[in-house]
């Protein structure tokens, strides 16, 4: 019975909508979110932020290093380091 | 007394990826990219005498990286760009005086200003993201920015999936915080 109920909890709420940020929600999971958002003023205002946040950094091309070039970079300059070091 | 302190220890961690950002903006290649900032923080250990704590460290970094990217577009130039720096434009007499407007109208590229502002809001991204605590910025990053799917940083960071979406729920409230003064 539990798995059928349409009214969810903020902090669930909060959870999907984090989600269809990614993607990652089911179409049940976003039909909750949207009965939910119905009738909750808060959660409407944090989707709402939720999404532009998503928005912006689309639109911002913002582009960062990732794992294994960091830490590329981390070995060659911690070598580095240590000749100064010394 | 110097007002701000320098301790190259931090530096990948702190600014690696603000630095990134910012060259790639201006030579649009990862692995060049890459490169000069690794060139930027060798030449920054070099020179940390010269540090006097006028600047904050990122900004003092930024002003060697800066030179490291006119190095870069200086190098390129002399080796194979001075065939195309003497192109005639145009030799016809017809369509005399106007190369300019014919180079710099292109309805398809983006305008001046939405680059720049594309760059500043990469750059209040970046502020922001600075901000966040170590956990929540490197999570926040590989899942927005890096879009890697759930289980592999769950794997790499050695994280449970809802751990993840905690550290996601509170990166992004700050995020959308920080971001909302200047430009939601």
């Amino acid at each position: 019975m539990s798995k059928f109920k349409i009214t969810i909890p903020c902090d669930e709420a909060n959870h999907v909508c984090d989600k269809t940020q990614y993607n990652n929600a089911t179409l049940w999971e976003k039909i909750k979110l949207n009965i939910h958002l119905i009738y909750c003023r808060a959660c409407r205002k944090y989707t709402a932020n939720n999404s532009k946040l998503t928005k912006a950094i689309k639109k911002s091309d913002v582009e960062c290093l990732d794992k294994t070039s960091k830490d590329l970079m981390k070995r060659d300059f911690e070598k580095a380091l240590k000749e100064v070091a010394n | 007394m110097p007002e701000h302190k320098i301790n190259p220890n931090k530096w990948i961690d702190l600014y690696s990826d603000y630095l990134f950002n910012y060259t790639i903006t201006r030579v649009s290649d990862r692995e060049i990219a890459q490169d000069l900032v690794q060139d930027t923080f060798l030449a920054g250990l070099k020179s940390m005498k010269n540090f006097k704590g006028e600047a904050s460290e990122r900004t003092w970094l930024i002003s060697i990286l800066k030179r490291k990217i006119i190095d870069y577009y200086r190098k390129i130039n002399s080796t194979k760009g001075k065939a195309e720096v003497r192109i005639n434009y145009s030799t016809d007499s017809e369509s005399e005086g106007d190369w300019l407007e014919e180079r710099v109208a292109d309805p398809f590229d983006k305008t001046a200003e939405d680059t720049l502002q594309n760059s500043e809001l990469g750059d209040a991204i970046h502020n922001c993201l600075g901000k966040l605590p170590q956990k929540q910025a490197d999570v926040f990053k590989m899942k927005t920015i890096l879009g890697y799917e759930t289980e592999v940083i769950c794997n790499e960071l050695n994280i449970t999936a809802s751990n993840l979406w905690v550290i996601i729920h509170r990166a992004r409230t700050a995020m959308a915080d920080c971001l909302k003064e200047n430009w939601f």
